[in-house]
C-alpha cells in the first residue's frame, strides 16, 4: 500500500491518506442529513398551506408554500444565531 | 489493516468530537425552530417582522432556561429523596 496515495497525504502515520478521505465523506454525509432533515420538517409545517388537498396544488397554494419556506428559512437562522449568542455567554460565563 | 482501527486515530478522534458537537448544536436549531414557530408564527408574510422574531429569540431563551430548570430541580429532588428514602419505602 505504499505510495498508493501520496498525492493526499496530510502528514502522520500511515494510513493518513484514508482517514481524510473517511472525514470528507463523513462532512458531506451529515451535511446531507441536515439538509434532509430541515426540509421534512418544513414541509411538516408548511403543508398547512394545503387546507383541502385536490388533485393538484393550485396557485395561491404554492405562493404559500414558497413564502412559508422563505419565513422557516429565516425562522432557522434566527433560531441558530440566537442559541450560538446564548452558548457564546454561557461559556464566558465559567 | 490496522489492528486498532479508527479510535487509534487522535485526529479522527478529535474530528468525531467536533462533529458530534456539532451535530448536537444543529439537532437542537432544528428541534427549537419547529417548537418556536407554533408558538410565534401565526401567518408567514412576505417578511419576518421583529415582533415575530423577538418571539424566536425569547423562544430560544426560555426553551434553554426550561432545559438547565428541568435539569436543577430535578438534581434538588434526587437529593432530597435520597435522605428520606429509608422512611419512604414500605
Amino acid at each position: 500500500m505504499d505510495g498508493f496515495g501520496s498525492d493526499f497525504s496530510a502528514g502522520g502515520a500511515g494510513g493518513k491518506v484514508d482517514t481524510g478521505m473517511i472525514m470528507e465523506q463523513v462532512k458531506v454525509q451529515i451535511a446531507v442529513a441536515n439538509a434532509q432533515e430541515l426540509l421534512q420538517r418544513m414541509t411538516d409545517k408548511c403543508f398547512k398551506c394545503v387546507s383541502k388537498p385536490g388533485s393538484s396544488l393550485d396557485n395561491s397554494e404554492q405562493k404559500c408554500i414558497a413564502m412559508c419556506m422563505d419565513r422557516y428559512m429565516d425562522s432557522w437562522n434566527t433560531v441558530s444565531r440566537t442559541y450560538n449568542a446564548r452558548l457564546q455567554r454561557e461559556r464566558n460565563r465559567i | 489493516m490496522d489492528g486498532q482501527g479508527a479510535t487509534a486515530d487522535p485526529q479522527l478522534q478529535h474530528f468525531i468530537e467536533i462533529e458530534s458537537q456539532k451535530q448536537r448544536f444543529q439537532q437542537l436549531v432544528h428541534q427549537m425552530t419547529e417548537v418556536c414557530w407554533d408558538k410565534c408564527m401565526d401567518k408567514p408574510g412576505p417578511k419576518l417582522d421583529s415582533r415575530t422574531e423577538t418571539c424566536f429569540v425569547n423562544c430560544v431563551e426560555r426553551f434553554i432556561d426550561t432545559s438547565q430548570f428541568i435539569l436543577n430541580r430535578l438534581e434538588q429532588t434526587q437529593r432530597s429523596k435520597g435522605a428520606f428514602s429509608e422512611t419512604m419505602s414500605d
